[in-house]
């Protein structure tokens, strides 16, 4: 069989010894690192070092690009000067609507004039509030429009604190660098400082995962006796999502979508 | 140190390991999918404060209040107006898409000037100044020509602020020359004025009525109000009320009602006769509103008793004798019975004596100025401005005869005939029309016979349009003063043509003109100042909304407020004081002309023998037919069956299809006496043998490519048809022929 013969034709060659023999010493070195044990797993190691510096190092750092407010604005002295707190420029609307960053309808009351010294108000007045244009403030909580969030169920329904969310923004007195996410566009507090994802306080994300901390937690309070275990709540949730509707309603629990599973909250 | 194989593959494992248990990865593909999101064509609706503006739309003369909802500065739906009088919350097709002509392509976004030859498309963009002023010289030069009367207005409704403003320009000018365009408004108009010696609007009151005997009329494919024929019709399946269509095609509003008559094309005056004939002989008529409240009863009794009989009708119409039968007692012995004319949408007239037919029939049955039947309803007249005082120029101009010769020893009780005035100019019969103003109407799109209106328009040296979109007139004038779009204007709007109930509504700026647009009422008001002398003395307002304003006067805060003004008490006439003929009664025969309701042929166009088929329009709720085309929205609901690609379907019977060797889907050629265009066969049992059908609204060679150069314009095929006895153009189809290719 040709593969014995192959064989066979090898081994006189190896044990002729003649090629060993022949070997220069910078061979044997190399047939020596390449062989089983440290060198390879230096390799090993040197690649993993590696990569989880550029993973948690490098990658954030060119991951986000730096933006500056347009101009700066401090919390603190504004909250000490109203009378409702956040509500009193981060107001509900007529409607319920929460109507986010204010407008200049909300500052002109006080800024239609120059009143102090602050660079960055002179700026407000001259470049904004009398050419009528709005400041593009760099929203830091702007997130895609994908789920039916309601500012007023959360703050009016469920009695919370801005700060759960938006942490201590209101005691700061200057509005820190917006940090960009050059893929997303969207503000680097999204994912949180950390880029590992972990956080300490319940303002340091507000990825989907951080409402899901607070609705599970509330949910096995409301449905005490109802704690499903993963499995059961997986395949509930597929046949939900697969199905929508085949509940004995025949109406899932969202009151936008009327559908189950994922269509709770997202559009 | 040198890097083996195995050295590398080691680093790479090592560096997978490392990048796994690093965020790199979790990160970017949480990131891309976010980024997906961002994609400039995904639509993201703007954050922002919620604001309604209640306004009228005005894409149509129906008069829906609409409310329009927005995001901040932006319009971002239009809704129906709930507790309007007219459409109570209810929006047809082309006003739910009207956001798409205040945004969309085709809005004319500053004065235009024509470089290069006429309809070649070459623009410059020129001032508001330069533009007015242009118009204001030419307008003097004419005027000191003593040819004040060569200037004409074209206007697509004669009522509100508006149309009245144009009236007082051209009457403070010197000119006879405003027309309107045509409707079945223009028939009824006279019939009323034949028969009950008013100059008065129709009103029906279908609320009320409990039988509805439509003669063609698309109930609900435009006809009317739309909307609130919608809702009528509604009432009516709800309420069993019967509706009786007649027509050669089973039209939506014939597929909706409770029976559906075919009919030959053309022949439903006949029809109409035939059912007088049987209420007659079976004594089922209203004696006491015949005796007490008609004159001429007797004559015309005779004439329907001689010759329309239900066979010589069923012979006629092609209806069955029985059918005419059945069909007349039915409508007489309901209680509140109602006939209608009017094809289609209504936007072409039709015969004085078929319309006067129709009215006779229902004054047979009492039922003219009474609950469930037809009203002479006077317009709302709330427009009082001071006299004008014309300086003899003006005079003397007024003097002239109108060119489209309403009002001449012909055509003596006509008020406008838009219709002749391309055949006037062609033939220059009279004197040739120096300029031409066109405001809500594109007649090179909607008049009959659109080659022979291209022929007069060319004729026609100077014509402005005042369009807020390039449709086909606008491309064809040699100056554009763009007016803005219904959501950037204020504008009064009269109660429809069809209601009796008084109505203002106040169309009102939603959304800041979003281009350098003006207010036609304002170039008006601009161009009379220019004129200066008496021209600009009949204008002593500053602007049109002052004018406005101060024409509505106490209306004003209700009208902003509500956008509507509505007298909950109806008006209610009686009958004494309802007729202002000679007799103080209901003529039967008109005692001027002698002109009696009966049956003559329209014949329309073609050669039997050469033209073996008869082609005749069909309307659409889903294609607008107006001085407005289709925006995207509206044209994207056309079935295939309608129109696929650019090509739009002929409807014929497959009998007809199958002995000429036709079948679904092939391309043919369509000819007429008019013109030819390749279109495709739908074959479709609703539609009578031998005649075949094209929709209308469709063929536009302006607008955008959402629309322009899809089918073929209905009335590129079809020519004009005048009645002799008021003018107006009455055909209603034309004879044709299909070839293969």
């Amino acid at each position: 069989m040709s593969t014995l013969d192959d064989h066979s034709k090898e081994i006189p060659e190896d044990t002729a010894g003649g090629a060993t023999a022949a070997q220069s010493p910078e061979e044997k070195i190399k047939k020596q690192d390449n062989g089983p044990g440290g060198p390879i797993i230096l390799f090993f190691i040197l690649g993993l070092f590696a990569s989880l510096i550029v993973g948690w190092i490098i990658f954030p750092k060119l991951l986000y690009s730096q933006k500056k407010q347009p101009i700066d604005f401090n919390h603190a002295f504004h909250v000490a000067e109203v009378e409702n707190g956040c509500e009193s420029c981060h107001f509900f609307r007529k409607d319920g609507t929460f109507s986010g960053a204010p407008k200049l309808e909300q500052c002109i009351d006080c800024h239609e004039e120059i009143q102090g010294v602050d660079p960055d108000e002179i700026k407000f007045v001259e470049e904004y509030v009398s050419k009528g244009r709005e400041v593009p403030w760099l929203i830091y909580s702007k997130q895609p429009d994908c789920v039916f969030f309601s500012h007023a169920a959360h703050i009016k329904g469920a009695d919370m604190e801005c700060v759960a969310c938006h942490g201590h923004i209101g005691e700061s007195e200057s509005l820190k660098v917006y940090e960009e996410n050059r893929i997303t566009g969207y503000s680097r507090d999204i994912w949180g400082k950390s880029i590992g994802g972990f956080k300490k306080n319940t303002w340091d994300r507000m990825k989907m995962d951080d409402c899901a901390d607070c609705h599970q937690k509330n949910y096995a309070i409301i449905e005490k006796t109802g704690v499903k275990t993963p499995t059961k709540r997986f395949v509930d949730h597929m046949i939900e999502v697969v199905s929508p509707g085949s509940s004995i309603s025949g109406k899932g629990t969202s009151v936008q979508t009327e559908r189950d599973a994922c269509f709770v909250c997202h559009k | 140190m040198k890097i083996g194989r195995r050295g590398f593959l080691s680093f790479v494992i090592g560096g997978a390991a490392g990048t796994a248990l690093s965020p790199l990865p979790w990160k970017l593909t949480d990131d891309s999918s976010i980024w997906t999101q961002m994609w400039p064509w995904t639509p993201v609706p703007k954050d922002g404060e919620t604001s309604y503006v209640n306004s009228v739309c005005t894409l149509c003369s129906g008069g829906c209040g609409i409310t329009v909802r927005k995001i901040d500065e932006r319009a971002v739906k239009i809704e129906g107006m709930k507790g309007h009088p007219i459409n109570n919350g209810g929006a047809c097709l082309l006003g739910l898409s009207g956001l798409q002509l205040l945004y969309g392509p085709t809005r004319i976004k500053s004065p235009l000037k024509r470089t290069g030859k006429r309809g070649q498309g070459g623009w410059e963009k020129i001032s508001w100044k330069a533009a007015v002023s242009e118009v204001v010289e030419k307008l003097g030069n004419l005027r000191s020509k003593s040819q004040s009367h060569t200037v004409g207005f074209v206007s697509g409704s004669d009522r509100g602020t508006i149309p009245r403003l144009f009236e007082r320009f051209l009457t403070a000018y010197g000119s006879p020359n405003l027309m309107r365009m045509p409707s079945v408004r223009d028939s009824y108009e006279l019939t009323l004025h034949m028969m009950q010696g008013v100059q008065a609007l129709p009103g029906f009151d279908f609320e009320n009525a409990d039988f509805i005997l439509s003669l063609g009329s698309g109930i609900i494919d435009g006809w009317g109000s739309p909307v609130r024929m919608f809702r009528a019709n509604s009432a009516w399946q709800n309420a069993n009320v019967k509706v009786i269509q007649i027509e050669p095609r089973l039209s939506n509003t014939a597929a909706k009602s409770s029976k559906w008559i075919p009919i030959n094309p053309g022949t439903e005056t006949a029809l109409v006769m035939g059912l007088a004939h049987v209420i007659i002989k079976e004594y089922l008529y209203d004696t006491g509103f015949i005796l007490n409240y008609t004159n001429g009863f007797e004559d015309w009794k005779r004439l329907v008793m001689d010759n329309y009989s239900p066979d010589s009708v069923a012979a006629i119409t092609g209806i069955d004798s029985g059918t005419i039968v059945v069909l007349a007692r039915s409508f007489a012995n309901a209680s509140r019975p109602l006939a209608i004319c009017g094809r289609g949408d209504g936007s072409s007239p039709v015969s004085l004596k078929g319309c006067t037919a129709v009215h006779a029939l229902n004054a047979l049955v009492g039922n003219v100025n009474k609950k469930g039947g037809v009203w002479a309803v006077s317009d709302t007249d709330y427009i009082s401005w001071p006299e004008i005082e014309m300086d003899s120029k003006a005079a003397a101009g007024m003097q002239h005869e109108r060119l489209d010769g309403a009002g001449s020893k012909k055509y003596l009780f006509s008020r406008y005939l838009m219709n002749r005035l391309p055949e006037t100019v062609n033939s220059g019969a009279q004197y040739p029309l120096q300029a031409l103003f066109v405001s809500g109407a594109n007649p090179l799109y909607t008049l009959h016979d659109t080659k022979s209106t291209e022929k007069a328009f060319d004729k026609i040296p100077f014509v402005v349009s005042f369009s807020s979109y390039m449709d086909e007139t606008a491309q064809n004038a040699d100056l554009i003063l763009p007016n803005h779009v219904f959501l950037e204007r204020y504008e009064d709007v009269p109660a429809p043509v069809g209601l009796i109930q008084p109505v203002i509504g106040l169309a009102k700026p939603v959304v800041e003109p979003q281009f350098n647009t003006r207010h036609v009422g304002d170039v008006i008001i601009r161009m009379a100042k220019g004129l200066g002398g008496s021209v600009a003395d009949a204008f002593p307002w500053d602007s049109y909304y002052s004018c406005l304003k101060e024409t509505l006067n106490d209306n004003w805060e209700t009208l902003v407020d509500k956008g509507f003004r509505s007298d909950t008490e109806l008006m209610n006439p009686t009958l004494e004081s309802s007729f202002d003929t000679v007799s103080g009664k209901f003529e039967f025969i008109n005692p001027d002309t002698g002109s009696m309701p009966q049956f003559k042929p329209v014949s329309i166009e073609g050669d039997e023998k050469l033209y073996p088929l008869v082609l005749i329009p069909y309307d659409s709720i889903r294609l607008a037919n107006s001085y407005i085309g289709d925006p995207p929205f509206a044209i994207k609901t056309v079935e295939d069956t309608v129109l696929k690609g650019k090509y739009v379907f002929v409807e014929i019977n497959p009998k007809t299809a199958r002995s000429a060797g036709l079948h679904e889907g092939q391309r043919v050629l369509l000819i007429t006496p008019k013109g030819k265009a390749e279109v495709k066969i739908h074959l479709f049992e609703g539609i009578m043998p031998g005649i075949i059908a094209l929709p209308r609204g469709l063929g536009h060679t302006a607008f955008d490519d959402y629309l322009a150069g899809k089918g073929i314009n209905f009335n590129t095929l079809i020519g004009t048809v005048e009645d002799p006895d008021s003018g107006m153009d009455t055909a209603w189809g034309i004879r044709a022929k299909l070839s293969k290719v």
